[in-house]
């Protein structure tokens, strides 16, 4: 039983099924048991929560859409979002851990791995027994990855690696990282694997959002990695784009959680703090905030379950997706900073969780592509023309 | 050995109750319901028997369709069989131990499962009914169970300490909190659950020996009050606690 009773203003509730709904359930109770009562403290220290893993790993949560040949759940996709709600719901540090290993490591080796890499390391991945990470934005190439300057060069019996990647979550604590890297100038993925030679990790420090969460550099250096290590059915920036469309569904999903955690803390401080004699819930402005709250967290409701169909169906195309993950998280970050209004003085402490979220929330506008580079994307599909550059 | 545990669909305890317009029942709108706390235990000491020992656990549930809900979350946690005695009338804990005693003699279990209590009306009856019913020993509110050879060793929860007692099988427990830390159902087990079949049996007749009235939410809770800022205070404040709070 989870203390949250969950937001639902227009009964969305019986658009889900049984099963998608016990898998929310089940999921809210582990983050009200597992992660409320130590997040803010590894929040607080910057530290992530590791302890959580192979507890993660036992209820299913790592690849969870797919088969369970791999010791996977075999969820649907509205399933998995509903996941991905609560874990957010709980910390974008915690759920940002459970999408790089699923969306972004899993899935790139389940679609584009051989046999052999699959039964290596998906088992390994949903036992959570190994950790992935995804190494695609550079210093000097964030929105525009195309551009990569990390090259792979054949070798005798393998690749030789040289770049840096940057802000790549889990680097440091990865045993496999999925490294994107020009050969003879097509993007190819490859798996490298931790205490390889010339491959190092370092911890980045100094951040004000994503705190309970490992953020890295990773550094090529003359890597020289096996010929079975390339991801076989790899081939240019659509590859490592088709990964960020499963993870960013599931950011869509992820921001609704916050958006509600935030909500529900102020709505439930509105009845009870008293101003004037009166709760403050009885003013027009409060009102007002907490009417945005829930008309914005409503539409984002129906917005993923719609977009959770259709994924699916296999028709949901990517465009959709930045649409959903653009809507979404940018409410879930004005929800945010009008919960804190409305918690007032309070809302900056660690005794409720409205200021984590919204500053987790930059850091979740900004990865998966930006705020603006989303935009882009829908802006480019509804008119034909491209204004990227 | 085969192992049976009777469950109930709850208002979550987080639920805000307001009582309905018959001033009888409560008003199902927008509360959620769960597999009642105590069962959840009862599920658990099943489930961890079977591992142990090898079996089958039987889960059963008396009400409406909407218990189908918990019985498949009882089937994701890695329960075998669910039955719903399928029923929509409104029955008393007599009532309702009378139905699940005539099934569970049809499955004839050697051990039989409850809650201590169900969170809804709080009777603290029903296991201990259909022990009686069905002639089986019953060693409610237990925290241990040992079982070993058909002899039965468990420890119970009474005022202040606990009991040591020994039974026999087949016997009736009530589980207590404290027993054991029942798991989540993981995504694999509620993807199994999806297959497993639910069935559904008539409930037998029982005219109810109680009848509800009414309801009432408690009392609003008084605004508190300081009665002083130091020591020169502790006295009232014991008066207080002792005559007006009568907490000690
Ligand atoms: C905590 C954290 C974790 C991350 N984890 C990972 C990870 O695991 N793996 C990974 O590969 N990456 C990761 N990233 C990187 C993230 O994906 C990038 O930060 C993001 O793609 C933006 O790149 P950038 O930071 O270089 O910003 P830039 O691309 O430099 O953009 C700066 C600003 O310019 C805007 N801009 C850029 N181009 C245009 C344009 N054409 N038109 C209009 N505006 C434009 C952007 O929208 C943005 O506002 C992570 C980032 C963070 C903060
Ligand atoms: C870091 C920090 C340092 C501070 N330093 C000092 C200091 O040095 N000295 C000092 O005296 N105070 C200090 N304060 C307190 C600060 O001035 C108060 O937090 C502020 O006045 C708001 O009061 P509150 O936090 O109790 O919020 P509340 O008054 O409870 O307000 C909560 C919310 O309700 C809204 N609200 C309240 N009444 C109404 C109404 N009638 N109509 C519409 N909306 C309403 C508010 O706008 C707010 O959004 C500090 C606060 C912080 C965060």
């Amino acid at each position: 039983m989870s203390s949250f009773q969950g937001v639902d203003y227009y009964n969305s509730e019986i658009l889900l099924a049984e099963d998608e709904r016990l898998v929310r359930n089940t999921v809210r109770e582990f983050v009200d048991d597992n992660v409320l009562p130590i997040i803010e403290k590894h929040y607080e220290e910057g530290t992530f929560p590791v302890d959580l893993v192979p507890k993660m790993a036992e209820l299913g949560l790592f690849g969870a859409t797919l088969p369970a040949r791999y010791g996977c759940a075999g969820l649907n996709n509205v399933a998995y979002g509903l996941m991905m709600q609560e874990l957010e719901r709980g910390d974008s540090g915690v759920r940002s851990f459970a999408s790089v290993q699923s969306g972004l490591v899993m899935y790139p080796i389940y679609t584009f791995g051989t046999e052999e890499q699959k039964d290596h390391w998906l088992p390994k991945l949903a036992s959570g027994k190994a950790i992935g990470c995804f190494g695609l934005t550079e210093p000097d190439y964030g929105s525009n990855p195309a551009g990569m300057i990390t090259r792979a060069e054949r070798r005798t019996g393998g690749y030789v690696l040289n770049g840096a990647k940057m802000w790549i979550t889990n680097g440091t604590i990865a045993d496999v990282a999925v490294v994107w890297a020009k050969l003879d100038g097509e993007i190819k993925g490859f798996l490298v694997e931790r205490g390889t030679p010339g491959f190092t990790a370092p911890e980045m420090k100094g951040k004000h959002s994503l705190r309970a969460s490992v953020t890295s550099e990773l550094v090529l250096q003359d890597c020289v990695i096996p010929q079975a290590n390339i991801l076989p059915g790899t081939g240019g920036l659509k590859s490592p784009l088709m990964c960020l469309s499963q993870a960013r569904y599931g950011i869509a999903w992820g921001a609704l959680g916050t958006a509600m955690a935030c909500y529900d803390t102020a709505l439930n401080y509105a009845k009870s703090r008293i101003q004037f004699e009166k709760p403050i819930a009885a003013f027009q402005m409060t009102q007002e905030k907490l009417v945005y709250m829930v008309t914005e967290i409503t539409k984002a409701q129906l917005l993923c379950v719609q977009l959770g169909r259709l994924k699916d169906q296999g028709v949901a195309r990517f465009t959709q997706i930045s649409l959903a993950k653009r809507n979404n998280v940018y409410q879930a970050l004005e929800i945010a900073r009008m919960a804190r209004e409305i918690l007032g003085a309070n809302g900056i402490l660690n005794e409720y969780p409205v200021m984590r979220h919204m500053a987790n929330l930059e850091s979740v506008k900004t990865y998966e592509g930006t705020h603006e580079m989303h935009t882009l994307i829908v802006g480019e599909d509804i008119t034909g023309i491209a204004a990227f550059a | 050995m085969k192992y049976a545990v009777c469950i109930n669909h709850v208002p979550d305890t987080a639920a805000k109750i307001t009582v309905g317009s018959d001033g009888k029942t409560i008003d199902k709108g927008g509360v959620s319901y769960v597999i009642s706390p105590y069962d959840e235990f009862a599920i658990e000491e099943c489930l961890r028997l079977k591992e142990k020992n090898g079996g089958e656990v039987t889960v059963v549930s008396l009400g409406s369709d909407a218990h189908k809900e918990s019985l498949r979350k009882a089937l994701a946690m890695g329960v075998d069989k669910a039955v719903l005695l399928k029923d929509d009338s409104t029955r008393d804990s007599f009532s309702v131990a009378r139905a699940l005693a005539d099934c569970l003699q049809e499955i004839s279990p050697d051990v039989i499962f409850f809650g201590k209590q169900s969170v809804d009306y709080d009777d603290s009856a029903v296991g201990l009914m259909v022990a009686e019913m069905l002639g089986l020993p019953s060693i409610s509110v237990i925290v241990k169970l040992e079982i070993a050879d058909g002899k039965v060793t468990a420890e119970r929860e009474v005022e202040g300490g606990r009991e040591v007692v020994e039974t026999k099988l087949p016997a009736v427990f009530t589980a207590q909190k404290g027993l054991n830390e029942p798991r989540y159902p993981s995504l694999k087990g509620i993807m199994a659950a999806k297959s497993k079949p639910i069935e559904e049996r008539p409930a037998s007749a029982a005219p109810p020996k109680v009848e509800v009235l009414g309801m009432q939410k408690p009392p609003a809770r008084l605004a508190g009050r300081i009665v002083g800022t130091d020591a020169t205070a502790v006295p009232e404040l014991v008066r207080l606690l002792h005559e007006e709070a009568k907490v000690i």
